[in-house]
């Protein structure tokens, strides 16, 4: 059942194109992550699809009703949950959460069944009567996601919800991501962290406003535009990465070329490899693109065609 | 969808910062006693163009003369005549008029017989600064008037003023029941204002949009826990008042507080109109403050409006302090009852839904 729907989705907004005719269509349960740089139209397709700006042309669906007509009724059965959390710090976590259930309008015993259910669920029970102000940066993603979902949303929608998040508080969220999806939920996720994109069953990348590209992170890793006929990724390691990245850029068979940590990722000519050894002093490894090394050179082909 | 969507939690949850926060309940209740002391302490002024009614019991030659003294007086301004005592009081008491000419049938008799006439001036005490200028321009007018008329040089004509309402001119019994209003404006405007800048800054407003909450639910739900205080503060303001500087409520406590909840409102409106103009704290912290000096200056709490060039009497007549300020005043002052302060009350009701739909609306706006 496809459960987020859009066709040609254009927003303008006076003579700025914010969201140039996307297309996508994502499945009950999937967690479905966007990624592109800042301003590239991420967080005004989710409030398109929230019923928040006006859509210029194309179309939007969710959960088969068109957003444009329906948003009241949308608003009802999606959850939210920004960077920013939108929580009363001034409130305790129970407080919060009653607040919010309060605010989808839920009776009494559906509020004490779900606020059992979210507390069980972020595991928070020992921090109820504590302010909202008072937690952890973990701890308050977790309140955050059980305010989300106080109403058993279909679709969760998540605006970089892990940025300035310690590692082993982003794991914990990424589980209970999981689990959710695992009932039937549907997420929708904009991230900057790469690990988190391979973690998404597909990914859409956005540049410049448009859709560039959409698939499972293995069809994106073999994507043809990432892989150009006739070369290879290399991995370069040695101990003076800085000197050799300058080096490596002004060889004419080396298309890109970025570090990763102690080594160098390389897009070359296959035809070059021993050249390029040469070059470098150390024999490249062939690897597998990264999803950031794909995104890398759709964004760079991108550049060179404007 | 209803349109209060949202309203009752939102109103709840704004009972809860009120309730963390209780620096700025104690502030709401700490400011008006050390405003009360700072104004109770009377300011001198002059005065001009009074608003005064004659009672003229039998027009003669002599009398349009007297009247036609008090016409050419700068300090009162004649608004018109009445025929009798009752519509004489009550002009005064629904404040269309703060003076009272009041000239005996037999006065111009008296005059040509040279057996002495006596003249009454009314004059409203619940303004103390207006009251001490009629009275002194009034002996003064008198005196003229008897040297004009009298060869002997004996005074002929007798000057009687009589202060209603506020017989001792006490400077608190006038401005006290104007700081009510002023302070209570003020409070409502800018607690209101933050409150919901604060929701904007912290991103707390965002995550609301996308809920069914509906604008007009998120505005009034928050409005009520702030009316409620500033209900609460008149309360108390009204008891210091009392207790403290012994001013009597001569009218209805009930009329007084039943006012006071669209004056609430409106103040609460314009706090809301703020909020939807302020990006940040300090911003609302301005705009409020901005609208705290014409509350003060051109609502009449400390200077007569009729001495107010015309543009700022327009001025004063969106200010909802100036509506409540008659009422403060006619209630506990004048002992004025609902039936003749009924318009103030429509008016604020008036300004209370055309601002909170506005900014209903404003909200509405920004969203889309």
């Amino acid at each position: 059942m496809t459960v987020i729907e859009t066709k040609d989705l254009t927003i303008r907004f006076g003579d700025f194109t914010a969201v140039d005719h996307v297309s996508m269509s994502i499945e009950r349960g999937e967690v479905f992550g966007l990624l592109g740089p800042n301003g590239s139209g991420k967080t005004t397709i989710i409030k398109a699809l929230c019923g928040l700006v006006k859509i210029s042309a194309g179309s939007g669906n969710l959960l088969g009703l068109d957003v444009r007509q329906r948003a009241a009724e949308i608003r009802q059965r999606i959850g939210y949950m920004s960077q920013r959390f939108g929580l009363y710090e001034d409130l305790t976590v129970r407080e919060n959460i009653e607040f919010y259930s309060g605010v989808y309008g839920l009776s009494p015993e559906r509020h004490a069944r779900r606020f059992a259910d979210v507390v069980a669920l972020t595991t928070i029970t020992p921090y109820l009567d504590r302010r909202a102000g008072q937690l952890s940066g973990g701890w308050k993603q977790r309140l955050a996601l059980a305010c989300a979902i106080i109403h058993s949303p279909e679709v969760v929608f998540l605006d970089e919800p892990t940025a300035g998040i310690d590692p082993v508080a982003r794991r914990a969220l990424w589980d209970l991501v999981f689990l959710l999806s695992g009932q039937g939920v549907t997420f929708l996720v904009t991230t900057h962290y790469m690990d988190e994109a391979e973690r998404c069953g597909r990914v859409g990348y956005l540049y410049n406003s448009r859709l560039v590209a959409l698939g499972t992170v293995d069809e994106l890793k073999r994507l043809p535009a990432a892989n150009p006929p006739g070369t290879a990724r290399f991995e370069i390691t040695c101990p003076n990465v800085m000197e050799v990245l300058a080096a490596v850029r002004l060889l004419p068979y080396v298309h890109e070329a970025t570090i990763f940590g102690q080594s160098i990722h390389a897009l070359a000519d296959i035809s070059a490899t021993a050249a390029l050894a040469a070059a470098v002093n150390v024999t490249p490894r062939l690897i597998e693109p990264s999803l950031e090394d794909v995104f890398v050179t759709l964004t760079n082909q991108i550049r060179n065609t404007v | 969808m209803n349109p209060f969507s949202g309203m009752i939690p939102m109103m709840k949850k704004e009972f809860l910062h009120l309730r963390r926060d209780q620096g700025t309940v104690i502030f709401a209740l700490l400011i008006p006693v050390v405003q009360l002391i700072i104004f109770g302490f009377a300011l001198n002024m002059n005065v001009r163009q009074i608003p005064t009614v004659v009672y003229d019991q039998a027009p003669s030659q002599r009398s349009r003369e007297l009247i036609e003294r008090f016409r050419a007086a700068d300090t009162f301004a004649i608004r018109g005549h009445v025929s009798s005592d009752d519509e004489l009081y009550r002009e005064i008491r629904q404040g269309h008029a703060q003076v009272a000419l009041k000239i005996p049938a037999d006065y111009a008799d008296r005059i040509l017989e040279g057996r002495g006439a006596t003249v009454q001036l009314l004059v409203d005490g619940s303004d103390s600064t207006v009251s001490s200028a009629a009275l002194n321009v009034f002996s003064s007018l008198i005196l003229l008037e008897n040297q004009r008329l009298s060869n002997s040089g004996k005074p002929i004509v007798e000057a009687r003023p009589a202060v209603l309402f506020n017989p001792a001119t006490r400077s608190p019994n006038f401005f006290v029941p104007g700081l009510v209003a002023v302070l209570v404006q003020i409070m409502v405007i800018l607690l209101v204002a933050l409150s919901v800048v604060r929701e904007r800054e912290r991103g707390t407003l965002d995550q609301l949009t996308v809920t069914p909450v509906q604008p007009l639910g998120v505005m009034v739900g928050k409005m009520i826990p702030y009316v409620a205080l500033g209900f609460a503060e008149i309360c108390w303001v009204l008891l210091i008042m009392r207790v403290v500087f012994a001013v009597p409520i001569n009218g209805s406590l009930a009329t007084l507080l039943l006012i006071a909840v669209p004056f609430l409102v409106a103040s609460s409106g314009i706090g809301l109109l703020i909020s939807t103009k302020a990006q940040s704290q300090a911003e609302a912290f301005q705009l409020s403050f901005g609208t705290m000096l014409p509350s003060i200056f051109l609502s009449g709490y400390i200077f007569p409006i009729n001495n107010m060039p015309t543009q700022f009497q327009y001025v004063s007549k969106i200010i909802p302090t100036t509506y409540y300020i008659e009422v403060t005043r006619g209630v506990i002052l004048r002992g004025a009852s609902l039936s003749e302060l009924w318009v103030n009350g429509a008016v604020l009701t008036l300004m209370a839904v055309v601002t909170v739909a506005l900014a209903a609306r404003q909200f509405q706006r920004q969203l889309s």
